[in-house]
């Protein structure tokens, strides 16, 4: 129980614990033989290893973590894009902090920046768009990343974009959407999953609904859940209730924050200024059909791709993994972090050489930061 | 980026663009408003909403923005957040 104290209310967290032992072994899980319980969202691995929740949680339950850092599943071929797009004259290149450090094939954005390239990390697409309300005589180009929960934010400021006509703001658009990689995991016969911790805001924009196909089609629970380690414990207690009941539905743990049918107003603004890829490229998982969104026609002046005619507008283009790298595996939960023959040797958080080794929510970044450097000095 | 960070509305300061100033820990910062906005904007000042990468997402109560906040902070993900503000500060004040 070495972390118990840390929770906000460790006698809370002692008896969600119990129970999930007890429910555990009514299921009759082992070590051997453990349920796997794949938790989506990023910030959620993040949260299993900050608490040591896999340490405290029984040996019959393994923690498989999904593909909900968009980040890690970011592919290098769209890093050298958005170095082209920084790199060319006049250009202001607008980032989250989170994506400076992603290696390309020959750089990342920080590299591109230390070459000179006009790149500023920003909190926000807002900060982009006033850019360009201030550098009328530059192109400021946003790049918009991440899942449902930020993809809102973009589709509104290019909304405002379009009413205040900026012919200067566009965005080199890398939205991404939850449910298509889940059903690309369920289908692929290596996997074996019993059900899913769900994400928490990404739900507070989408709802619940969305999951339903993996209680209904795929026969697996899925409970949403918060970002509280006591909210994951929890969550993870309401999957394993449903598993031993031979029960599979989607269930929401964090109704506090969710609403059934997610927010209205970014709904309708995603669906005004997005639609679906036929397919787009994940790290490590490759192409998946509808599982990213493109920019509207209606909206094509404020889409980076087709200003500047890279990345799917300019045709289709391969880009190899670097040697070795075992970020695929991992994120399909075939490879612990640790079992990647770079993990702690060619692959450090100073000096990554994949995507999951750079953001705080990669599952290798996790492991290094709570843990991992101390299981490479074992294996040494 | 993916984790919401609570503030409160202490000011209405665009109502035609819904943007509204917020307190971020301390930390003053305009957010949008569009997705949390009812009826009335001005009923928003004081109230608590989860905010991400600018926009106000949810509007959550007193003692849910305490516990999302104190979680945050546990993860390291509140300084991270109330860093990227400040680099957003700065790179609008870059000419
Ligand atoms: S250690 Fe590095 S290369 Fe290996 S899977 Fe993790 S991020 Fe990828």
């Amino acid at each position: 129980m070495r972390y118990v104290e840390e929770f906000r209310d460790p006698k809370a967290a002692k008896r969600v614990l119990a129970a999930i032992a007890r429910v555990t072994g009514e299921i009759g899980a082992t070590a051997e033989n453990p349920v796997r319980i794949m938790e989506i969202c990023g910030g959620h691995t993040h949260a299993i290893f900050r608490y040591g929740l896999d340490k405290l949680t029984p040996g019959g339950i393994e923690f498989i973590h999904g593909p909900g850092c968009p980040v890690c599943v970011l592919p290098m071929a769209r890093v050298d894009e958005c170095v082209e797009i920084a790199e060319r004259p006049g250009v202001i290149f607008c980032t989250f902090g989170d994506a400076m450090r992603v290696p390309g094939t020959k750089k990342s954005l920080l590299q591109a920046k230390a070459d000179g390239a006009d790149i500023r990390m920003v909190y926000s697409p807002l900060d982009a768009v006033e850019l360009a309300r201030r550098n009328p005589g530059r192109e400021v180009v946003f790049f918009g990343l991440g899942f449902e929960t930020t993809t809102p934010s973009t589709a509104l400021s290019i909304q405002q974009a379009a009413r205040e006509e900026l012919s200067n703001f566009s965005v080199f658009c890398n939205h991404i959407t939850v449910p298509p990689p889940i059903r690309a995991l369920l289908d692929d016969p290596h996997m074996v999953l019993d059900g899913f911790v769900g994400p928490g805001h990404v739900s507070m924009v989408i709802g619940t609904h969305p999951y339903d196909f993996i209680a209904e089609d795929y026969g697996k629970p899925l409970v949403v859940a918060g970002f509280e380690p006591l909210d994951l414990l929890q969550s993870v207690l309401m999957v394993l209730e449903q598993i031993r009941d031979g029960r599979a539905s989607v269930e929401n743990q964090y109704a506090r924050v969710v609403p059934e049918h997610g927010n209205p107003v970014s709904l309708a603004a995603i669906a005004d200024v997005y639609e679906a890829r036929p397919s787009f490229e994940w790290r490590g998982l490759g192409e998946i059909d509808a599982s990213g969104l493109r920019i509207r026609d209606a909206y094509k002046a404020f889409d980076a791709e087709e200003k500047f005619g890279i990345g799917y507008a300019a045709g289709p283009r391969v880009t190899e993994e670097p040697e070795g790298c075992g970020c695929g595996a991992v994120m399909t939960g075939r490879m612990k972090p640790t079992e990647c023959p770079q993990f702690g040797r060619g692959c450090t958080p100073d000096t990554p050489l994949g995507a999951l080794m750079v953001s705080s929510e990669g599952a290798c970044a996790a492991y290094w930061t709570y843990g991992g450097a101390r299981a490479v000095e074992e294996m040494a | 980026m993916c984790l919401g960070i609570p503030g409160r509305i202490v000011e209405i300061t665009d109502a035609a663009r819904l943007m509204a100033m917020a307190d971020v820990s301390g930390v003053r910062r305009e957010v949008n408003v569009a997705c949390v906005a009812g009826a009335a904007l001005d009923d928003l000042v004081g109230a608590w909403v989860l905010i991400h990468v600018g926009f106000a997402m949810a509007v959550i109560d007193e003692d849910e923005a305490a516990e999302t906040l104190e979680a945050l902070r546990g993860l390291g993900e509140a300084q991270e957040a109330l860093e990227q503000i400040a680099e957003g500060a700065k790179a609008l004040a870059e000419q």
